[in-house]
């Protein structure tokens, strides 16, 4: 993976994780310890008491109403609220809207991307013609469109997938390309030297090479596309969605309601960050072995 | 006899010369007619379209209610800014946008620096911090609007948020990968803990701090066209809903073209800064 930043050798960056080479301080134990007690062992409980804290201050401010506001809602409240969602089906109808549309828009702006950014990588006359362009419209705030769309597409799911295909669009075209021009020039030599053919080139050493970059954008795409599936039910408030859930929340003052929808926006974004995470790992890791190794420890 | 033969050679080899001279200026000529093309062809796309929309417009292809032409927008444009109008939303949004960016980025710093340069705060404070991260910062609009309201503080808090995270990132990451040998070269020399941040670790950080800041910038524009096109009453992206609102796309249209020129200057700055922030760089790094 061609690095954006590459350190000399001489300097040993200090690596974020993991204890250092020669930790001394370590006891060493000969015995190997079961992998549930080593998972345990190496889980940062440190990490449980601010959240843990929060918490139990909520849970007291609450509980013995120490604020005397209609917006403090007491934890049980939020899992009740929870609860009632998850049991009447609402939650399922809202989440599963928002991600019919998310998917959606997410496929075929990433097509689109990546057909648009192959053309700027592969040809200099395609990135002279198109690049500037396509570089001054990446810089107009993506949401700022939303208005436009809505008066050409309406207020449906038609306008919502048109903002989410763009907005997944502008990641992977923009990396797809970097990821083309940033190939080693070293490796298309050797190509050359071994006359390769155009495709061959572009299958054999370009798109290994590009594949990381590739990722990356289609990974933020990911991502943007589910923050715009937000913004997109906000503003074209039309139908249902988890975003809508949470607009209704805040107009009717219900703060139990938002907290849940919050929660669920949270989680959803955490579940499509990890999966998109562990496809680019079995991707990348069956490509090179070394990365295997690494994704195995 | 030889003397004739000598002339013909002199004016054959002059012909020849100059042919080679003409021949040579064609193809000057035609290389830079080339070089010109290839300069005006990222122009090419925009004029076509431009021109479609004009021809478009004036043909009646395109209802004005749909697409307003040209003029119309270049005359919206020219009264907003004759009337005061545009500079008055410009100046509200950029403050907005520059004390939110300014307090979330200073807030980014802080924390991104004590993540990376103890353990313990990173122990603790780290996965609640990831664990926040995962919300977008539309999820928190709607929670914000019942705790604060409408007003300012929203539009300040949710661009600082915006504005906060990238920078934290970027901060760690660039305190943790300073090279160990410089911090060993600093301990060599007895350098305490404080003298180690200011003159080593900070340093080593800038370049990623830069790409941070940059784009911490780029998210704060876009969280402030949010917040100012769901709740506001002025700003750039209240001129965008007002505009949709009475269904004055020319309005829309101009503040858009506003909006995104306005982004593309500040993104250009901060690029070339950080262009010169990078150049200063290998120079703390020459041995």
């Amino acid at each position: 993976m061609p690095s954006t930043r590459p350190l000399p050798r001489l300097f040993s960056p200090r690596k974020a994780s993991g204890p250092p080479p020669c930790s001394c301080d370590a006891p060493v134990k000969p015995e190997r310890q079961s992998a549930l007690k080593q998972r345990l062992s190496a889980f940062n409980w440190r990490g449980l008491v601010l959240p843990l804290a929060a918490f139990a201050l909520w849970w007291l401010v609450s509980a013995l109403h120490l604020v005397k506001s209609g917006l403090l809602v007491s934890p049980a409240d939020v899992a009740r609220t929870a609860w009632q969602q998850i049991q009447s089906g609402a939650l399922l109808r809202a989440l599963s809207a928002s991600l019919a549309r998310e998917a959606s828009g997410f496929v075929i702006g990433t097509a689109g991307g990546l057909l648009l950014g192959a053309a700027l990588g592969f040809s200099r006359v395609a990135t002279r013609l198109i690049g500037p362009t396509f570089d001054t419209f990446k810089q107009i705030s993506l949401f700022a469109w939303i208005p436009l769309i809505s008066v050409w597409f309406g207020l449906g799911d038609m306008a919502k997938v048109v903002f989410l295909s763009l907005a997944a669009l502008l990641p992977v075209a923009a990396h797809t390309c970097d990821g083309i021009h940033a190939v080693s020039p070293r490796y298309v030599e050797v190509a050359r030297a071994f006359r390769y053919s155009r495709l061959q080139m572009a299958r054999f050493v370009i798109l290994p090479a590009a594949l990381p970059s590739i990722f990356t954008g289609i990974y933020l795409a990911l991502i943007y596309s589910w923050l715009a599936t937000l913004g997109a039910e906000y503003l074209l408030v039309a139908g249902s969605g988890i975003g809508n859930t949470l607009i209704d929340g805040s107009e009717q003052f219900r703060m139990d309601l938002v907290l849940f929808g919050i929660i669920v926006v949270g989680a959803t974004g955490w579940a499509l960050n990890a999966l998109a995470r562990g496809v680019e790992r079995r991707v990348l890791a069956r490509r090179t072995g070394v990365s295997r190794e690494r994704a195995a420890a | 006899m030889s003397k004739a033969i000598d002339q013909w050679a002199a004016i054959t080899e002059r012909a020849a010369s100059v042919q080679e001279r003409a021949s040579a200026a064609s193809e000057r000529a035609q290389r830079r007619v080339r070089a010109v093309v290839w300069h005006l062809a990222p122009w090419l796309l925009p004029a076509v379209l431009f021109t479609l929309w004009s021809i478009g417009c004036a043909r009646g292809w395109i209802a004005p209610q749909i697409l307003p032409p040209p003029q119309q927008v270049f005359d919206t444009l020219y009264d907003l800014a004759i009337s005061g109008d545009l500079a008055r939303n410009t100046l509200v949004s950029l403050q907005r946008v520059l004390v939110g960016f300014g307090v979330g980025a200073l807030a980014g710093f802080l924390i991104g620096a004590a993540l990376g340069l103890s353990r313990t705060v990173e122990a603790y404070l780290l996965p609640a911090f990831n664990a926040l991260v995962q919300i977008p910062v539309l999820g928190w609009l709607p929670f914000l609007l019942l705790l604060v309201g409408v007003g300012e503080p929203l539009k300040y808090i949710l661009i600082a948020h915006a504005a906060l995270v990238p920078v934290t990132l970027s901060t760690m990451q660039g305190v943790r990968n300073t090279p160990a040998t410089l911090d060993e070269v600093a301990r060599v020399f007895g350098y305490n803990r404080l003298q180690r941040v200011v003159y080593i670790v900070l340093p080593a950080a800038v370049p990623t701090l830069a790409t941070g800041v940059r784009l911490a910038f780029t998210k704060a524009w876009l969280a402030l066209v949010v917040v100012e096109l769901v709740a506001s009453s002025e700003g750039l992206g209240y001129l965008i809903v007002y505009g949709r609102q009475l269904f004055q796309l020319d309005l829309v249209m101009a503040s858009v073209v506003i909006v995104g020129a306005i982004g593309f200057a500040i993104n250009r700055a901060l690029d070339a800064l950080e262009a010169r922030l990078r150049r200063g760089q290998p120079s703390a790094f020459r041995e």
